[in-house]
């Protein structure tokens, strides 16, 4: 059985922005991306894409398509997967698909996913690092009707099956199931590979397809908002009540004094 | 019927902590819908598990005690689930935010034709509705949702909500059902993590080291602290990508998640990355040169500090302070 991957990545604005860059929109219910600070690849999907790829290396076959929804510059992050090694790209672009929840996202994405056409196995990173619902690979998986395999460490494939390695906190379970599958990949897979130049290059060349919503047989109400089943009500800086009490001092030796003190007092040392 | 269904995770018999919590909360929200609020366990000591989730504020509970349901499934518990679903018809089903519940609500919440909000730390009703608010971006913003479908299905986050007093004198009926337990994936084996010292996560204390130590060796004195406050040492996602320290030790939303009831930033600047590991922290002491660093938003005492002889004799002084 040819092996036929797909990968879900996500753009997302960049973890690493300081909180006070932070800026939300309530009317809009929004993020206000950060001045300066470019939107990047969701961690755990860049990791899931070296999952894929580290598959497709020990098999020495397989065809591995970077799928994204988003705006036109989700075609960055798609490129992305390109550069580190994955075969093909497709953009689902169309405004009836966005600002879904994760139900509607992974509708839209399992619809793509048919109309690429045999494909065996998905994966997606464990969660996406905005909106951190965790939800939309086992959602995929749902409504495939495939079984899944959420939060993994490592995804062999052989001979129709795919085994990984759940991450438990306390133990790693090794679990198999039958393809076709979708397994989530976690962090403890190890640091996804680094595109180089010449990988860059050619990935910038490469043609990205693009789906709309009609593309993919879906109708407004199954799509983005509407096709939602939460409702967004509020989105919100949480007030922090800045309540950070500054230890006083002369001396370093003297503000450590304090503040032991203090942490005696109030019971935590 | 309808009513609020808590899964009541147990260890033989025992609840864990963070059911005990959702069941208090479910007790409040079920309170003020004028709902009964029913508890679903399941495999060995199920009943038993069952019983006790009624002295902490279940009305009844349902009960599969199948030994194959010991080990977590996906496929068998959403079909225990999915029974349970159909006995109690649902307005709300609540779980843990467990390493369970992040796999099973996704599943669940699909296959009863609804949605989920994960991970929340805030559960409260607004016109007869179930709002669900929950940490975004890590932790710089809240969302807060209702569900348009029903049920609304939320997985809660430990320490977020508080148990009631167990009430020995509290009584509800358990009833057993039965599901096809069948799964289609095949657990292979199993290994266990060794901890050497006390786990980043279980620690009551933790010390954690960021870019500002300048080099690993920073690392040398947050040990020694970490080991008489009787804590485990963490890290900020910077110096593990420095090399600094190994990846094990990461706080943060690609690394670990922790609640200790102190945490100590040193030389950590607080982006939300890391920030996003200690959210539910109450307590956060950050030490940091920088006066205008995030950490110090999130945090409960600072210093402005050079770390180094700071440290130093702060170590000095909790030792004094332990003889």
């Amino acid at each position: 059985m040819a092996l036929n991957i797909v990968c879900c990545v996500k753009q997302v604005p960049d973890p690493e922005t300081p909180a006070s860059a932070f800026r939300v929109d309530e009317g809009a219910k929004k993020v206000v991306p950060a001045p300066g600070i470019a939107p990047v690849i969701s961690q755990f999907d860049a990791i899931a894409v070296e999952a894929a790829l580290r598959i497709k290396d020990a098999k020495g076959e397989g065809k591995i398509t970077v799928l994204s929804l988003g705006p036109d510059s989700a075609r960055d992050v798609i490129k992305h997967g390109l550069a580190m090694g994955a075969d093909e790209g497709v953009l689902l672009n169309d405004q009836a698909l966005f600002d879904g929840d994760p139900f509607a996202t992974a509708t839209a994405l399992t619809a793509a996913i048919k109309k690429i056409g045999d494909v065996n196995l998905v994966l997606c990173g464990r969660q996406a690092v905005d909106w951190d619902f965790g939800v939309t690979g086992l959602a995929i998986a749902e409504i495939l009707g495939w079984p899944a395999i959420s939060i993994t460490k490592s995804v062999t494939v052989t001979d129709g099956t795919v085994r990984a390695e759940r991450v438990l906190g306390d133990a790693f379970e090794t679990v198999e199931v039958p393809l076709p599958a979708v397994v989530t990949v976690s962090n403890e897979l190890g640091e996804p590979r680094y595109p180089k130049l010449p990988q860059i290059m050619a990935a910038a060349r490469k043609q990205v397809t693009v789906w709309t919503a009609a593309d993919l047989g879906l109708s407004p109400d199954q799509a983005g908002r509407s096709g939602s089943r939460l409702n967004l009500e509020r989105l919100f800086i949480p007030q922090v009540k800045s309540q950070c009490e500054f230890i006083e001092g002369d001396t370093p030796e003297e503000m450590a004094k304090n503040l032991a003190r203090k942490l005696r007092e109030a019971k935590l040392i | 019927m309808s009513g609020i269904l808590v899964l009541a995770e147990h260890k033989n018999g025992e609840l864990i902590g963070l059911s005990t919590e959702i069941l208090g909360a479910a007790r409040r929200l079920a309170d003020q819908l004028g709902e009964k609020v029913v508890a679903l366990s399941l495999g060995s000591g199920a009943g038993e598990a069952a019983r006790k989730a009624i002295t902490y504020g279940a009305d009844s509970a349902l009960t599969v005690e199948n030994p194959a349901l010991d080990e977590y499934s996906g496929d068998a518990w959403v079909a225990a689930l999915l029974a349970a679903h159909k006995e109690v018809e649902p307005s709300i089903v609540l779980m843990g935010q467990t390493m369970v519940g992040r796999d099973l609500a996704p599943r669940y919440a699909v296959r009863a034709g609804t949605g989920v909000a994960m991970d929340c730390i805030d559960l409260s009703i607004e016109g007869g509705k179930l709002v669900m608010t929950r940490p975004v971006f890590g932790g710089n913003a809240h969302a807060s949702y209702t569900s348009k479908t029903s049920p609304a299905v939320a997985t809660v986050r430990a320490k977020s909500q508080e148990p009631l007093e167990p009430d020995p004198s509290r009584s509800g009926e358990v009833k057993a059902i039965s599901v096809d337990v069948s799964s289609r994936s095949k657990v292979v084996g199993r290994e266990e993590v060794k901890a050497e010292g006390i786990r980043l996560e279980d620690a009551k204390v933790v010390v954690s080291g960021g870019r500002g130590l300048g080099g690993p060796e920073g690392f040398e004195q947050l040990h020694q602290l970490a080991e008489v406050l009787g804590g485990a040492v963490g890290a900020s996602r910077a110096v593990v990508d420095l090399g600094w320290v190994p990846v094990s030790l990461q706080v943060g939303l690609t690394g670990k998640v922790v609640t200790p009831d102190l945490y100590i930033a040193v030389g950590i600047s607080g982006a939300s990355q890391h920030v996003a590991g200690i959210t539910g922290v109450k307590n956060v002491v950050a030490i940091n040169k920088d006066k205008d660093a995030d950490i110090f938003k999130i945090s409960r005492y600072g210093a402005v500090v050079d770390w180094k002889p700071f440290m130093a004799a702060f170590l000095e002084e909790c030792k004094r302070l332990k003889a």
